[in-house]
């Protein structure tokens, strides 16, 4: 099949292949097509496709492709010089433009969504929301830093003591993650707030700190944050009041999807805020999460606070979010293609059919619900037969019957003592005697120790040899033979036992001795 | 006094000097730093008992026209048998080193057999009221050195690869060994009363089976534990051979042994959370794994640079090997990769499970061999509360000694047993030849973790790749 990577248009940087993912589906069996100037904005020359095995081609031969790789959703212009039965994968988000979806399956093409990647582990290689709100997190980051006019790390120079800046995350999914990864690394002193308490771990491991709301919350079942409770919203105002009033740095990235973004900063707060101070509205697009930011526009408040509301902050990584989007696309495409034979073919499987929007000339969202709480593969129940599946409980010997045991060896030992005939008794009592020494002679082994342990004792049990060597005068052939053949045997035991145990114990050597 | 009691009051003092020796020795070898005196004390114990020995037989054989016979015997014996010990100690891959111990095991088992066997065939001297116990002391040595003979030689095929390491299943095995030692028990008792060759025939052949037996139905994955009982039998043959000539030396050095082995056994067994006895029976009570293949997921694959980016990028490392690492050889490759590592500034460790390997101690002398350390390589207990702080472990051919189904599913075969718990590190990179599963035949959730990177091929081409890498 033919492949066409398009061009895009209207602000949008990204290009939905990078030479390295060109190769990448090339082995996949596909003829790549690369539509000239695709991958300028993102700092890739058409040379570089061509070397990595590219055609290269007009707007209208790219588009004409079996399979169309893109970005932003497709135009009506756009969907005309698709090739009806062909395959297109965009960012469609289908929640939001029923219209487009309509138009798509009205021309026959299959359109796969790729903002519409399920939410399970198995899938997360393509989930392109992932990767980019992952460099919308890093660059609001970015982006606040530029504005705000202090360093983010503390100093303490012969200039004076610099204090850290201290950074407020609202929400610690993929993009506050990355937000508080960049900030703290800055150097900046990080606090994050989260409705799902389960992430605090996540926060503290990238070096943020969890603002705890202890109010009670639902558990999310999609991996998404859900709408929240009114005793916990009342609190968790409070929290963000206190904070604003504290913190340099303000980025909010609440989003629910489907609906509006929740306000989580007022204008009171934002006002209560120190001059200079800058917030990243990471949500401003679907409503905002702070009071007074505007999509895509940076607004001064009259106290000084910079709202930053921009939308396209992934875009504004360009070679950055076409190397991960290309990346989710390809692993896409190779799920897609099982034969490795260029034939894109969709099945039932979960993945697939959540991201296939359109088909068929029908559209086909929303797909079935995929809950993602449970184990992917989850076993079924085996409430039925419990005790025919696990393996049955180890229980330790039970106090009476080791009592009983020991009494029995004792007695045992007590009866040979007292009415064999000598020598016996004696020899019992070097051999009780040697077993309780060798028992507190090991019992502090080091564990790294036991196979030179183990080879020393193997040369030691060698001692046999000293039995076979009286066997050796004895005035019969036979025996003196078998005896010698002993002495061998047993010789080879205590040469070979020494002699490797000293070679072992001579490689272990200790750090700082070198 | 003659010159033969002379000798033999010497011999007697210079055995109880050998053993203290002894005791000094495996005293020394419980530490690092007296580790290698407590080998020299051994030598000397071993020494002093060969020459005391040595006198003693001369001294009572004087004259007589067997000594000379015996002499010359003695000197090819030992000096052939030095040589090719010594040999062998010289040229034994340290990979190679549970299947050389095996090997030595069944050295001490067959010199046991044969000098029980020396003793039927030679009782003069033995007082009459003694006969019986005589007898009776024929047969027990016979049939433990026996035991130990063909399982030490089992463990070693298993070993060297030259015999499926899978558990053999045979109907009724645990009917089977416990019925040959019912059937020994009637033996003795018939040999004390009629003491007959042909029944030492039998009861060796009897033992040679059951030790065969025992041995085969023992998986590849509890091979420490075979190791270090095959050890602890070796000692019970020489203690036993020692009632039988009457040598306290004998007896306290086969004890020492034979216990030390038995606790030995003991820990790798705690650590595996296996029963020491089901163990020691020959795998008795072992249940099929009722789930070995069960979907869990999909796992993440990895290549050898992005490795090096993540190491590159990391603080703290921690390296678990297993056996996957002997079998590849790639020790030095990967003590090369941690060296680098250190070199850069990142914290590096080793994490090393009791029973990694086929022998208790197994990595940590293979790790010796490359030069790693020994404070850096650290045991299960030290490392496993680190782990969460860890920002890259590296498994390399370690399978059922990180698999958190151990920790987390109670219905997992291998439940309870303490394992190193790597899926709490930051990221998990996974190296291995295949998706399948480990000796224990038990599927490992840890492939399928979202920190979980699987990394396949050859360990020690992978590891070179990581090198060449960064």
């Amino acid at each position: 099949m033919r492949l066409g990577i398009v061009a895009e248009h209207r602000g949008e940087t990204r290009v939905a292949a990078t030479p390295t993912t060109v190769e990448k589906i090339r082995t996949l069996g596909y003829d790549v097509i690369v539509e000239r100037g695709a991958g300028a904005a993102s700092s890739l020359p058409d040379r570089a496709y061509v070397d990595a095995g590219a055609a290269l081609a007009d707007a209208a031969e790219a588009w004409s492709a079996d399979v169309v790789l893109k970005v932003a959703a497709p135009t009506d212009d756009e969907i005309a010089l698709l090739r009806p039965g062909a395959v297109v994968a965009a960012l469609l988000s289908p929640a939001h433009s029923p219209e487009l979806l309509a138009k798509l399956a009205a021309r026959g093409v299959t359109a796969l969504a790729l903002d519409a990647v399920p939410r399970i582990s198995r899938a997360q290689s393509m989930d392109v929301l992932s990767s980019m709100t992952n460099i919308a997190g890093y660059r609001a980051v970015i982006e606040a830093a530029h504005e705000f006019g202090r360093f983010f790390t503390g100093q303490v120079t012969a200039a004076g003591k610099v204090p850290p800046a201290k950074v407020l995350v609202a929400g610690a999914g993929v993009a506050g993650l990355a937000a508080i990864g960049a900030a703290s690394s800055l150097g900046a002193v990080v606090r994050a707030t989260d409705p799902r308490p389960e992430v605090a771990d996540q926060v503290a491991s990238i070096g943020g700190h969890y603002l705890a709301v202890d109010a009670a919350v639902e558990h999310s079942a999609d991996g998404y944050a859900k709408a929240t409770s009114e005793a916990y919203d009342k609190r968790a105002a409070e929290i963000y009041s206190e904070q604003a009033r504290d913190v340099d740095i303000i980025i909010t990235t609440a989003q629910i999807p489907g609906r509006k973004a929740p306000r989580l900063i007022t204008a009171a707060d934002v006002a209560s805020m120190k001059p200079g101070s800058v917030i990243v509205d990471m949500a401003a697009a679907q409503g905002g999460n702070v009071e007074g930011s505007v999509a895509d526009e940076r607004v001064v408040t009259d106290n000084g606070v910079v709202i930053l509301g921009y939308s396209d902050l992934a875009r504004r990584l360009p070679a950055q979010a076409s190397q991960l989007y290309g990346t989710n696309l390809v692993n896409l495409l190779t799920l897609l293609t099982p034969g490795k034979d260029g034939e894109l073919t969709i099945d039932d499987d979960v993945v697939q059919r959540a991201v296939t929007v359109a088909r068929d000339g029908a559209v086909t969202w929303p797909p079935p619900a995929v809950s993602v709480s449970a184990a992917p593969a989850a076993k079924p129940a085996q409430t039925a037969e419990p005790a025919a599946s696990t393996p049955p409980e180890k229980q330790p010997m039970s106090r009476t019957a080791r009592l009983a045991l020991i009494t029995l060896g004792m007695a045992a030992l007590f009866a040979i003592c007292a009415f064999a005939p000598p020598p016996l008794p004696q020899h019992f009592l070097v051999l009780t005697l040697s077993v309780v020494v060798g028992f507190y002679v090991i019992g502090n082994v080091t564990h790294a120790l036991h196979t030179p342990l183990m080879s020393v004792t193997n040369a030691i049990s060698g001692i046999i040899i000293v039995g076979a060597m009286m066997q050796l005068t004895v005035p019969s052939v036979a025996v003196q033979i078998l005896a010698a053949i002993a002495v061998l045997v047993a010789s080879i035991n205590v040469f070979g036992g020494f002699a490797v145990t000293r070679r072992m114990l001579s490689m272990f050597v200790k750090g700082t001795q070198k | 006094m003659t010159a033969a009691s002379v000798a033999g009051a010497v011999a007697g003092a210079a055995y109880i000097v050998a053993a203290l020796l002894f005791i000094l020795s495996l005293a020394g070898l419980s530490r690092h730093e007296r580790a290698r005196g407590g080998v020299v004390y051994g030598m000397i114990g071993m020494a002093i008992a060969l020459i005391a020995t040595l006198w003693l037989m001369l001294a009572d054989a004087w004259g007589q026209p067997s000594a000379t016979l015996g002499l010359i015997l003695l000197v090819v014996a030992v000096v052939v048998g030095a040589a090719i010990g010594l040999y062998k100690a010289r040229t034994v891959q340290m990979t190679g080193m549970p299947e050389l111990i095996a090997l030595f095991h069944s050295f001490v088992g067959a010199a046991a057999v044969l000098v029980g066997w020396n003793g039927a065939l030679h009782d003069e001297g033995v007082a009459a009221n003694l006969l019986g116990i005589h007898h009776a002391e024929v047969f027990i040595g016979v049939f433990i050195g026996a035991v130990t003979l063909t399982g030490s030689i089992v463990a070693y095929l298993k070993l060297s690869a030259k015999m499926s390491s899978r558990p053999l299943m045979l109907p009724g095995k645990n009917a089977l060994n416990i019925g040959a030692i019912v059937v020994f028990i009637a033996l003795t008792v018939w040999y004390v009363i009629t003491p007959q060759l042909w029944l030492l025939v039998v009861v060796t052949v009897l033992a040679l089976a059951l030790g065969w037996h025992l041995v085969a139905s023992i998986g590849g994955g509890d091979m420490p534990v075979v190791i270090s009982m095959l050890n602890s039998y070796s000692g019970w043959a020489a203690a036993a051979a020692g009632f039988l000539l009457n040598n306290d030396l004998l007896i306290v050095t086969g004890a020492l042994v034979g216990s030390s082995g038995a606790y030995l056994s003991y820990i790798m067994c705690k650590a595996m959370n296996r029963s020491f006895i089901s163990v020691i029976a020959g795998g008795f009570g072992i249940v099929a794994p009722a789930s070995g293949d069960e979907e869990q997921g999909e796992h993440q694959e990895t290549d050898a640079a992005s490795v090096a980016h993540m190491l590159e990028a990391a603080s703290t490392v921690v390296i678990t090997p297993g056996y996957g690492m002997a079998v590849a050889q790639a020790q030095s490759a990967t003590a090369d990769l941690a060296r680098r590592l250190i070199e850069r500034g990142i914290q590096v460790r080793f994490g090393i499970h009791p029973v990694a390997g086929r022998l208790p101690g197994h990595m940590n002398v293979l790790l010796a061999e490359a030069k790693v350390p020994y404070d850096i390589v650290l045991e299960m207990d030290e490392i496993n509360d680190d782990l969460a702080e860890t920002d890259v472990v590296l498994v390399i051919g370690a399978n059922d000694t990180v698999n958190p189904a151990a920790a987390e599913d109670p219905g997992s075969p291998i439940a309870g047993m303490p394992v190193l718990r790597v899926w709490e590190a930051r990221q998990v990179v996974v190296f291995k030849r295949s998706m399948a599963s480990g000796y224990a035949g038990v599927a490992n959730p840890l492939f399928y973790r979202d920190n979980a990177w699987m990394l396949f091929g050859d360990a020690k081409e992978r590891v070179q790749d990581i090198l060449a890498a960064l």
